[in-house]
């Protein structure tokens, strides 16, 4: 079984970022759940949210504490908790960042570090919603080149549950821009 | 047809393929996205019924008792304090015999002030004369509404259907959305008010009759277990998804059974799977029907309660309910109030360290 974690902040988008890949994984035949862990619902608060993948029934409903991988949709999450938490050596730790600085941490140096910029992709494409970029569409397909789910089935599961087109191609643009 | 959906979204498209024909509703977290997705199709014309607004849940059943008495299916959502508000109503619905059904995502109830799962919400509803159903996948929440029109409807009592707040309303998982076709048969309520033959409900009762209606209640709960069953089977039949009063794993050989409820105790199948590794013989017994309240194989047994509940002073309300019907020691162990998060690690641990008998604060003690 996959598990992940994604931290995010209040109206980023980290919740539905958790179901479009417990979606894309539905499509590819597996089974999979997603799950946010709500506290006092605000804007710019911390968030954690949670997918898990497998090719048999899930019975776990408890939440991710040993993840596979973790998603930090906002760089600055890192200086508020230690996202790596339970984080397996080796696991895969995919940062949305604009210089990378936060990853140069000897701490990180165990895990599998990926970086992309998805508020660039997102700004550039327009894709903003109530003043914020849109983060879980492009994160979707940064996570699809990482080998979690195929950018089909990561576009299919994207085109599910919006109509713009620029969801599709911010997914795309984070699938070609994402550094390991 | 397979698709993702919460829980909440499973009842609301079980609420549609039921073909419900009233809906009062009141919202409260966090069962607003039942509501509002039923409002939703009712206003898309997706669902062909009257979507009655309402000013608080009292009122939402009131609506559903008037609804169901004129002979229309009729259903409601709540959550915690909402379902407490209905409190009253919940006794006129069992006792006007009315097949209403509600779905109610498990909430615990303040203050201190908290939004997130536990069952004493619906627990505390024991003797309300409602039927009670405990889910613990989005499917089962889903076949568990279809299977509760259709027992409800014979037996004519209501049901409940719970749900773990936020743990599975909010959490999305596969749901074959297969309609149910004439699975639920049009309702046939023999004492719907007629127009064409008018009558009143609502006299004053002396004792001698009010006893006979209070017994009939009591019958009709009793013979809502068989007809469960039967239910059960044909549902099993047509859709090949198997429910029972009560879900057993690994319990064949097990001198220890750990019990239990909702998501929790589908959880704690996981746990069984760890302890069998390590030699123990484990099963586990997932209580969906909790009333009426069935039979357990519990003899010569170790048995651990899980409960996420409490009634104050007395211990957990499930515990209560299995030493009542069975004269096993039983260790109760509370756990997962106010939303706590319970790992199948934990609940392995729990039952590696059981005492024979007592009881056990999970976190407090």
């Amino acid at each position: 079984m996959l598990e992940i974690r994604i931290h995010s902040r209040g109206g980023q988008g980290g919740v539905t970022a958790s179901k479009l890949l417990a979606q894309a994984a539905f499509l590819e035949g597996k089974y999979s759940t997603a799950f946010p862990l709500y506290g006092a619902e605000r804007r710019g608060a911390p968030i954690t949210s949670f997918t898990r993948i497998s090719d048999h029934d899930i019975k776990v409903s408890s939440q991710v504490y040993d993840p596979d991988i973790v998603v930090v949709l906002d760089d600055s999450i890192m200086d508020l908790v230690d996202v790596t938490v339970g984080l397996r050596e080796g696991g895969l730790l995919l940062v949305n960042t604009d210089n990378g600085e936060k990853l140069e941490d000897p701490r990180l140096k165990k895990f599998k570090v990926a970086r992309v910029n998805v508020t660039d992709i997102a700004l550039s494409l327009g894709l903003v919603l109530s003043g914020n970029p849109i983060l879980n569409t492009p994160i979707l397909g940064a996570l699809a080149k990482l080998g979690v789910v195929k950018l089909d089935s990561a576009i299919k599961a994207i085109k599910d549950m919006f109509e713009d087109e620029r969801n599709v191609k911010a997914a795309e643009a984070a699938y070609e821009k994402v550094i390991v | 047809m397979k698709k993702m959906a919460t829980g909440n979204q499973a009842a609301a498209l079980a609420v549609k393929e039921s073909n419900v024909e009233v809906v009062a509703a009141y919202p409260i977290t966090p069962q607003t996205e039942v509501v509002e997705t039923i409002a939703s199709f009712v206003e898309t014309k997706k669902m062909d019924a009257a979507y009655i607004r309402v000013e608080s849940e009292h009122s939402a059943m009131a609506a559903c008792i008037g609804a169901s008495s004129t002979g229309a299916r009729a259903f409601t959502a709540t959550s915690s304090h909402g379902l407490l508000y209905m409190h009253e109503m919940l006794h006129w619905a069992a006792g006007a015999r009315l097949p209403i059904v509600m779905a109610n995502m498990n909430r615990a109830v303040g203050p201190a002030w908290n939004i997130w799962a536990e069952h004493t919400d619906s627990l505390s509803q024991r003797d309300t004369g409602w039927m009670q159903f405990y889910a613990s996948t989005v499917q089962e929440v889903y076949d568990t509404i279809l299977m509760s029109y259709r027992l409800a409807e014979k037996v004519y009592l209501p049901a409940m259907v719970c749900l773990d707040g936020f743990i599975l309303s909010h959490a999305i998982q596969p749901l074959d959305i297969t309609p149910p076709g004439d699975f639920i048969p049009p309702i046939d309520l023999p004492h719907a008010l007629d127009t064409k033959d008018p009558m009143s409900y609502g006299n004053l009762t002396g004792p001698g009759d009010y006893f006979k209606f209070r017994r009939a209640i009591h019958d009709a709960m009793k013979r809502a277990d068989k007809e469960c069953r039967s239910v059960e089977k044909e549902f099993s039949g047509r859709f090949g998804r198997n429910y029972g009063p009560v879900m057993e794993y690994r319990t064949g050989d097990a001198d220890t059974v750990i019990v239990g409820m909702g998501t929790m105790a589908r959880e704690a199948e996981v746990a069984v799977d760890l302890l069998r590794k390590e030699g123990m013989k484990a099963g586990s017994l997932r209580i969906r029907q909790f009333r009426p309240f069935p039979r357990l194989d519990l003899e010569g047994k170790k048995v651990i309660v899980l409960d996420r509940d409490c009634s104050f002073g007395a211990g957990g309300i499930l515990a209560q309910e299995i030493r009542f019907h069975h004269d096993v020691p039983v260790y109760n162990v509370i756990a997962g109030l106010g939303g706590q998060d319970v790992r199948y690690e934990t609940i392995a641990d729990l039952a590696r360290k059981a005492k024979p008998e007592g009881e056990f604060w999970l976190g407090v003690d």
